[in-house]
């Protein structure tokens, strides 16, 4: 985990209401896809953690969506520097992948499969990725993944645009050697009722630190209680328990 | 050239470097923050909320923001002492040097006694901090901090049990807080840390529900500081033993402030959460701020707005 101040490079709308911000600074605590940083927002207590979506350099790449206050002020930035934290959280594991991974992004979900699909195409392999939105006006980000090399699957719930139905649905023709996981817990869970092979999920919690000191975020596992913000986000498909 | 500041404080006969500690429930058992500077600096930690047996803690969320402050409901998650004991302590004397304070819950005398008593034997220990206020768990956790009769026995049975300080952290949440801190003296106490979290709510206003999933946490964070220091102030007043001043501290001013109010030390810790790196600025900052207000040794200013 480092703390450090990054320069705000790009603030600009992917969609109505998910922006891609993209920041300056020392990006080497970062060591795995599915990592989150944690930025503090002038005004506010709490940091917002943020997954991460992209590393090139010194050059870091989130994008969120606008839902609350935080958010919100993050949207209005046009440039300057935050302090954030990163380096947090385990990440995916990317040795179980195998010869055929899937990847099944949902909404928020999406950002951290881009940097996953491009460290397993770096190891030879082609991932299939599914991309799950509500409706053709909120996607993002397809274009991208396909230029990276991935077999991209749009699925929306209203069907404007590609397969319709759910992340799930599109996730039912295909053969897979093994999944990850990231979005909305009921896609998750209907992703672990539905999945044929093993796999890893990303989950989201509200947290206080992120980085293991508070114990604001800990949830119950098969292999005992695990902190989200630190043994977490990622957890493995045999582990879980679902609560809620 | 500015004269060196000393910054030395005797907390119950232990000397601490300087009045800095970071807050149980804070700063977890030290190693996080141990990976990002040298914890040795600070004049001491108080580790996580330690009970006989291990604890979940409360559902989730358990974390909600509020204006320049949180409510938590962790509800005392930790290990269990025996896991402190064995894997907690061990790992911790490989980062840290300095005795550690030793914060203890419990849902009964016994269990405090128990929980005290195991951690007493430790040489890493140096205090014993009886928290008898947490404001998150069920079957009366709170109720021990809430009277002045439940607060004085529990602090006498734990005296009797251990050799070490007895320090016993007091909640907010009462009426009178200069009595109960009165009658943990009598009952033995060798110090007083207040104050614990603050009782707090809130409701988010698209679902309508509380954003606390135990609907109700402990408040804390910079807004509460003018409460912890009035608190600490009373109690300084009321009591003969040393106070450690808690709530809200963020600078090193604070710091200054909480020790004129009659605080022998202070525990940093919502701060922690959001600036891991909080105690070592607040530590690093000192001395300037003593520059600044013509301070030369912080001794001398404990309780001057008495």
């Amino acid at each position: 985990m480092k703390k450090s101040l990054f320069e705000i490079i790009e603030n600009i709308p992917l969609t109505r209401d998910v922006m891609r911000m993209k920041l300056k600074g020392d990006t080497s605590a970062i060591t795995a896809p599915g990592q989150f940083i944690n930025i503090q927002i002038e005004g506010l207590f709490l940091r917002r953690p943020i997954s991460v979506c992209h590393v090139c350099g010194d050059i870091l790449t989130i994008i969120y969506k606008v839902v609350g206050e935080g958010t919100r002020r993050m949207q209005d930035m046009t440039g300057g520097s935050l302090d954030i934290l990163m380096g947090l959280g385990n990440g995916y594991d990317l040795s179980p992948a195998g010869e055929s991974p899937l990847l099944i992004g949902g909404g928020a979900g999406v950002p951290p499969m881009y940097m996953l699909a491009e460290k397993i195409l770096e190891r030879g392999v082609t991932p299939k990725v599914i991309l799950g939105f509500n409706t053709a006006s909120e996607v993002f980000y397809a274009d991208e993944f396909a230029k990276l090399g991935a077999e991209v699957t749009v699925a929306t719930a209203d069907g404007s645009m590609g397969v319709k139905g759910f992340a799930t649905d599109a996730m039912k023709q295909m053969s897979y050697s093994y999944f990850y996981a990231c979005g909305p817990e009921a896609m998750l869970k209907a992703v672990w009722e539905q999945s044929e092979t093993d796999g890893q999920f990303s989950f989201e919690e509200r947290m206080g630190c992120g980085f293991g000191a508070c114990m604001g975020c800990s949830c119950k596992t098969l292999t005992g209680s695990k902190r989200i913000c630190k043994e977490g986000p990622v957890l493995r498909k045999g582990e879980i328990l679902w609560q809620k | 050239m500015a004269e060196v500041k000393d910054l030395r404080v005797d907390l119950c006969g232990i000397q601490l470097d300087n009045p800095v500690m970071a807050a149980s429930g804070t700063f977890g058992y030290g190693w996080e923050f141990a990976e990002l500077y040298d914890i040795n600096i600070l004049g001491t930690f108080s580790f996580k909320g330690t009970t006989s047996e291990p604890r979940f803690g409360n559902p989730t969320p358990r974390i909600a923001e509020c204006n320049d402050g949180m409510i938590n409901a962790v509800g005392l998650q930790n290990p269990g002492v025996e896991q402190v004991i064995f894997q907690e302590l061990p790992r911790l004397k490989q980062c840290f040097k300095k005795k550690v304070m030793a914060n203890v819950s419990g849902f009964s005398e016994e269990e405090y006694v128990y929980t005290a008593r195991r951690l007493d034997e430790c040489s890493q220990v140096g205090w014993i901090e009886v928290n008898v206020s947490c404001p998150n768990v069920h079957g009366g956790g709170m109720s021990f901090g809430t009277s002045p009769e439940a607060a004085a026995s529990v602090t006498k049975a734990v005296k009797e049990a251990v050799k070490k300080p007895v320090i016993v952290k007091l909640s907010p949440n009462v009426t009178d807080i200069a009595s109960i801190a009165v009658a943990c003296e009598e009952a033995g106490a060798d110090g007083i840390s207040l104050i614990n979290t603050l009782l707090g709510m809130r409701i988010d206003i698209r679902t309508k529900k509380p954003v606390i999933a135990n609907t109700m946490g402990g408040f804390s964070g910079r807004a509460v500081f003018p409460v912890a220091l009035r608190m600490v102030y009373q109690t300084a007043k009321a009591v003969n033993i040393p106070v450690i001043g808690v709530g809200g501290i963020s600078k090193a001013e604070d710091v200054i402030e909480m020790m004129l109010a009659g605080a022998t030390a202070v525990q940093v810790g919502a701060e922690n959460l959001v600036n891991p790196y909080a105690c070592r600025d607040i530590i690093e900052n000192l001395p300037a701020v003593m520059e600044k207000y013509g301070i030369h040794s912080l001794k001398e200013i404990i309780g001057g707005a008495i």
